[in-house]
């Protein structure tokens, strides 16, 4: 048989069926739904007399719209509330299991899967979320969809798909103190491009990222979109097995044991083709921050803005264009730019470890009086555990506000947003124009980082804080 | 979704690299559970001044009845939202022509009604130098792009998506058709678990 890679055998394992000339019909194992990307796909189905195929294949949560202030109060919101309101009826009359707020499970849909262990190598897994990709950290073929796609999913559990290039992404070398997964990815987005991974699966290896956590693994996985690519794979080794022992849906005794036996098999064979490969010396990383509207438009912490006028042509006016969005000086260190909010959270930074990590830099320390800091938690089980270990009174104590579990700030769509002209300090994994409110400005950084410019209220080395 | 029928339209020109959904319809306009409507939100940040004005720089406040849309490279990068092609096809967009796109965005405008036309550089360029405004003719049939002056320019389409718009049916009737195969499938492949246990 002919060598194959990871995605290869995730893909060949779930090949339904295939038509001469048309795409295949591509098996989906877990099918993820939440508020926002899922009510017109639920409607196509009730529209057409259909039910959810497998329903026991399927869990949805509510995170987008949420807002992250006090659950005991009613949502101010009407349209986000409808909105919520809508899944609730929608799961309720399709048989759908839905983690709502006071489940003990609520939280963003790429947090609360994997916490529940339902995210298990060698999978196929969708949701109507561009960051779906996160789970590939599993080793799990994993990639966002849009809502027609959604439906399709819900009535047949199968996709029409086209295999995609194979890009290995290699991380060497051992990372300093400072620095973290997100650096790692937002070098390699830098690198790369945000469209340097179009049409092509990433797999993930190097001394780098298996000296990683799941959580840190899951950091780089999730932000593979913003470089163009649907899908980041790490194949499984015993950090993932170790990470999904004993949680809810893992299997169990000797079902697990078969289970690690098969997950061990899932690695590309030695001498499988690549379309691609790209290398990063992990060793060489800083922690790293950007400063335009785009997550390629990233440098290292002490680094310098890119000048405009060293550039010509389309590549001048993007940068030009960008900088005078940011309110931001080409040739200039980024080191000491001001920064009025401060957000930690989302799917790419929202788990147990990246809380850590602010806190270590938030301990005994103050937020600077005219920053805002806002610690969301990923998840009810991250918010559960952050509390145990009192990281919520942490944060509380350096000023920050201790929230809710959900998107919050990533995307501004629950009433969480940054004022026109503000720059926001963000762990998130966009800083497109007006992503976190309208005329708002991002830039993206680690929790260490973030957490660095909230006491020092300008753009800070975490470094200089240990 | 109605059959892509041939049509000709003056194009609007956006030349930004990387346009992301976010710029294409904000997330705050998602909280709709319809897919009607959105095409007032399509690029709302760029369309509308603070105070809701429409911008008169803005290219697509500058052209009646426009719809294709010329935009630079890796068009619709960022979210799986579907209501950005929703959005754009409610405003009246019926292609948009760019030397490259974003996965996701791609496959949400195909099954939408929306063509995303892969040019050259050198096509691109050529489009540029038109202005907009300058008329174009696209025959999806044909898969051929016709400029003013008469040229026409060929683009690749997927047979199978090619198919789909031509005759206005969706992947979902096509997949529904292999139910034999999937239960077969699922006969060989049991659930790891039942996701309904978490309740």
């Amino acid at each position: 048989m002919a060598l194959r890679t990871l995605y290869d055998k995730i893909w060949d394992e779930h090949v339904v069926a295939q038509r001469e000339g048309e795409p295949a019909l591509l098996y989906i194992d877990l099918h993820l739904a939440h508020e926002v990307t899922s009510p017109q796909a639920f409607d196509g189905l009730r529209a057409r007399g259909l039910k959810v195929r497998r329903p026991d294949r399927t869990i949805a949560t509510i995170d987008h719209s949420i807002p992250t202030t006090d659950r005991s109060l009613p949502i101010t919101d009407p349209v986000g509330a409808r909105q919520i309101e809508q899944l609730k009826t929608n799961c309720r009359e399709f048989g759908v299991p839905l983690c709502g707020p006071g489940s003990g499970h609520q939280g963003v849909v790429h947090v609360f899967s994997p916490e529940l262990g339902l995210v298990q190598p060698g999978m196929t897994l969708v949701c109507g979320d561009s960051h779906t990709a996160t789970h590939g950290a599993f080793g799990v073929l994993a990639f966002g969809i849009g809502t027609s796609q959604v439906e399709m999913v819900l009535a047949t559990q199968c996709l029409l798909q086209k295999p995609s290039r194979n890009l290995r992404v290699d991380v060497t070398g051992r990372l300093r103190p400072g620095v973290t997964a997100k650096d790692i990815i937002l070098a390699l987005i830098a690198k790369i491009g945000v469209g340097g991974g179009t049409g092509a699966v990433i797999e993930y290896g190097g001394e780098a990222i298996r000296s990683l956590s799941m959580e840190g693994r899951m950091t780089i996985s999730n932000m593979t979109i913003e470089a163009g690519a649907r899908s980041g794979l790490i194949a499984p080794d015993e950090v993932t097995f170790e990470y999904l022992k004993g949680r809810r849906f893992a299997p169990q005794g000797e079902a697990w044991d078969a289970a690690v036996a098969k997950w061990k098999t899932l690695v590309s064979d030695e001498g499988a083709h690549f379309d691609e490969v790209v290398t990063l010396d992990g060793s060489a990383l800083e922690p790293m921050i950007t400063f335009g509207t785009n997550p390629a438009m990233g440098i290292p912490v002490t680094g310098t803005i890119p000048d405009p006028a060293s550039l010509s042509g389309v590549e001048r006016e993007g940068l030009s264009k960008a900088l005078e969005y940011m309110g931001l000086e080409g040739g200039k260190p980024i080191l000491g730019s001001p920064v009025d909010v401060v957000f930690v959270g989302s799917c790419t930074n929202g788990r147990i470890e990246d809380l850590r990590d602010a806190a270590a830099i938030l301990k005994g320390r103050k937020v600077n009086p005219k920053v805002r800091t806002l610690v969301v938690p990923g998840s009810e089980v991250v918010k559960k555990e952050a509390e145990a270990e009192g990281l919520d009174r942490i944060f509380i104590e350096a000023g920050a506000e201790w929230r809710e579990p959900g998107c919050s700030m990533c995307l501004a769509m629950n009433g969480d947003m940054i004022q026109p002209g503000q720059t926001c300090v963000a762990t998130s994994n966009r800083n497109f124009e007006g992503r976190q409110g309208p005329g708002g400005r991002t830039l993206l950084a680690s929790p260490l980082t973030a957490a660095a410019a909230a006491v020092a209220g300008v753009v800070a080395d975490p470094r200089s804080f240990a | 979704m109605n059959p892509f029928t041939p049509f000709e339209s003056p194009v609007a020109i956006l030349p930004v690299d990387n346009i992301d959904t976010d710029q294409i319809i904000p997330a705050r306009f998602l909280k709709t559970t319809t897919k009607e409507g959105l095409g007032k939100a399509a690029f709302s940040d760029w369309r509308y001044d603070t105070a809701g004005e429409p911008r008169p720089d803005f290219v697509l406040n500058q052209i009646q009845g426009v719809q294709v849309l010329l935009a630079g490279d890796n068009f619709g990068c960022g979210s799986s939202r579907e209501h950005a092609p929703w959005a754009l096809t409610d405003f009246g967009l019926r292609a948009v022509i760019s030397t490259s796109f974003a996965d996701i965005f791609f496959g949400n405008a195909l099954k939408n009604g929306l063509l995303p036309i892969k040019v050259s550089p050198e096509v691109h360029a050529s489009l540029l130098a038109q202005g907009s405004g300058a008329k174009v003719k696209v025959d999806l049939e044909a898969q051929t792009l016709t400029l003013a002056d008469g040229t026409a320019i060929g683009f690749p389409v997927d047979p199978f998506s090619k198919r789909c718009m031509l005759l206005g049916v969706d992947e979902l009737g096509y997949l529904l058709q292999f139910e034999r195969e999937i239960a077969e499938f699922e006969g060989g492949h049991t659930a790891p678990y039942d996701t309904r246990s978490v309740l």
